[in-house]
């Protein structure tokens, strides 16, 4: 049972250094502002997969290391992180055993809170954004759910993470 | 009554209130940047990696190209770096004049600054930032408000400072201002960024102010936070409305913000303790 835990925090461990790197990743001009928010799509798994193990002090930690990788606001994206994984772990026995494309629209709009909450921070530390495709990214999150879901799935069932 | 809250909601009202007090920390105070600094070395890895194999294809570049191209290279560098030196030698009389009549006149120019190259780091940060990381930190004796310059003109400033790496804010971001002056004349002006990649927007203009399409503005040294006389842009556009107070004024940046992959990080001379400009005449340059 130890080893397995052990084992298996490895596993999650591996998921979120990768999601931080594919979150700092040089893209193509045309891709830059489609960027998936790769964090919260990977803390989105593990809080419905494994709510007893990744909770919300996990999520405020990543948020915070998150504001230092990107150079926002301290806690900007803690914010956002942290409420999400609440609202996930409020709702993840329901959402759980939907259909994969249900999932992807429960997350797209997970992540439009996510976006808001940061509009909100920057809106009144004096930085607004009027631009539409700030929320591109939502957009590409909900596209990428079901993918990013069995990846995910395969790899916990592998290394049997529980 | 007390001990009906759902644990998790506890938790969730605790993170919560931690965030915003860390942000109004953060916003309003410069307590936390050790945090932010502890929290960089942590990070720091991740950066590393994404940067790796930019690096690494530089590195075979490197060492696949021919003899030829370096011989011609070699031959490019040198010619260079005779037409340069000439050229400094020029400056060099021009300087020790330039200090000479400055000192009849009393007023406290200064040059020779310290500088040290740094390298970029291939990663990309908020995207509604305008903000580079490199790869020298602390370690090397940065520190927050540090001038970075590349070979063109001023690129920006450190603002967040770690042990291996530091995040630098470009003059172009949207909460960036520089105090600036006209080269040639001395007017002098604010230059912000805009959010643009390229875009600099220069305020407090009046209408009847002397300035025109291709002047070249350089950094004025007030506010000592960055050195005097760097360039930093060129003025691209003048719009006076009779309507307004001052005219709209914009400027293209000097420095190859979006293509420069070495800096140089910039000591300006009161950092490194040798001079301490007295208030009173630290006026203008």
């Amino acid at each position: 049972m130890s080893l397995a835990k052990r084992q298996g925090n490895w596993v999650i461990l591996l998921s979120f250094v990768v999601a931080f790197m594919l979150d700092v990743m040089p893209l193509p001009e045309w891709a830059v502002d489609a960027r998936p928010a790769w964090i919260a799509l990977v803390l989105i798994y593990w809080c419905m997969a494994l709510p007893e193990r990744v909770g919300i002090g996990i999520a405020w930690v990543l948020g915070l290391l998150l504001d230092v990788l990107e150079g926002t606001l301290l806690g900007q994206h803690a914010l956002g992180l942290v409420v999400i994984a609440y609202i996930t772990l409020q709702t993840h026995r329901r959402v759980r055993v939907f259909p994969l494309l249900q999932q992807a629209v429960l997350v797209g709009l997970l992540l439009l809170l996510y976006l808001l909450l940061a509009l909100w921070v920057m809106g009144i530390v004096g930085r607004p954004i009027g631009q539409w495709s700030y929320w591109l990214p939502a957009l590409t999150s909900m596209v990428l759910w079901p993918w990013i879901f069995i990846v995910l799935r395969d790899l916990r069932r592998k290394y049997n993470v529980s | 009554m007390f001990l009906k809250i759902p644990a998790a909601s506890l938790r969730l009202a605790v993170f919560v209130i931690a965030s915003v007090v860390l942000m109004t920390i953060d916003h309003r105070q410069h307590h936390v940047e050790t945090v932010r600094s502890a929290l960089s070395v942590v990070v720091y890895p991740f950066q590393y990696l994404v940067n790796l194999p930019v690096e690494m294809g530089q590195w075979v570049v490197n060492s696949l190209v021919t003899r030829e191209s370096l011989l011609k290279e070699n031959a490019r560098l040198r010619e260079e770096h005779l037409l340069l030196s000439s050229k400094l030698q020029k400056f060099a009389a021009l300087e020790v004049e330039n200090q000479r009549l400055n000192e009849l006149l009393e007023s406290s120019f200064k040059v020779g600054e310290r500088v040290l190259v740094a390298e970029l780091l291939a990663v990309e940060l908020e995207r509604f930032q305008r903000q580079i990381v490199i790869n020298k930190g602390s370690r090397e004796g940065a520190f927050n408000g540090q001038p970075v310059v590349d070979a063109a003109g001023i690129m920006g400033q450190i603002v967040h400072v770690g042990p291996f790496s530091s995040t630098v804010m470009l003059i172009t971001d949207a909460s960036h201002a520089i105090p600036v002056q006209v080269n040639r004349n001395g007017l002098r002006a604010v230059a912000i960024g805009t959010g643009a990649t390229n875009n600099l927007e220069l305020e407090y203009i009046p209408n009847n102010a002397d300035i025109r399409v291709g002047d070249l503005i350089v950094s004025s040294g007030l506010g000592s936070r960055f050195p005097p006389g760097y360039p930093v842009g060129q003025v691209t556009r003048v719009a006076i409305d009779p309507g307004e107070p001052f005219a709209k004024v914009t400027a293209i940046p000097s420095a190859k913000l979006d293509r420069s992959r070495e800096v140089l990080l910039v000591w300006p001379q009161d950092q490194t303790g040798e001079v301490n400009q007295a208030p009173a005449n630290s006026g203008k340059s």
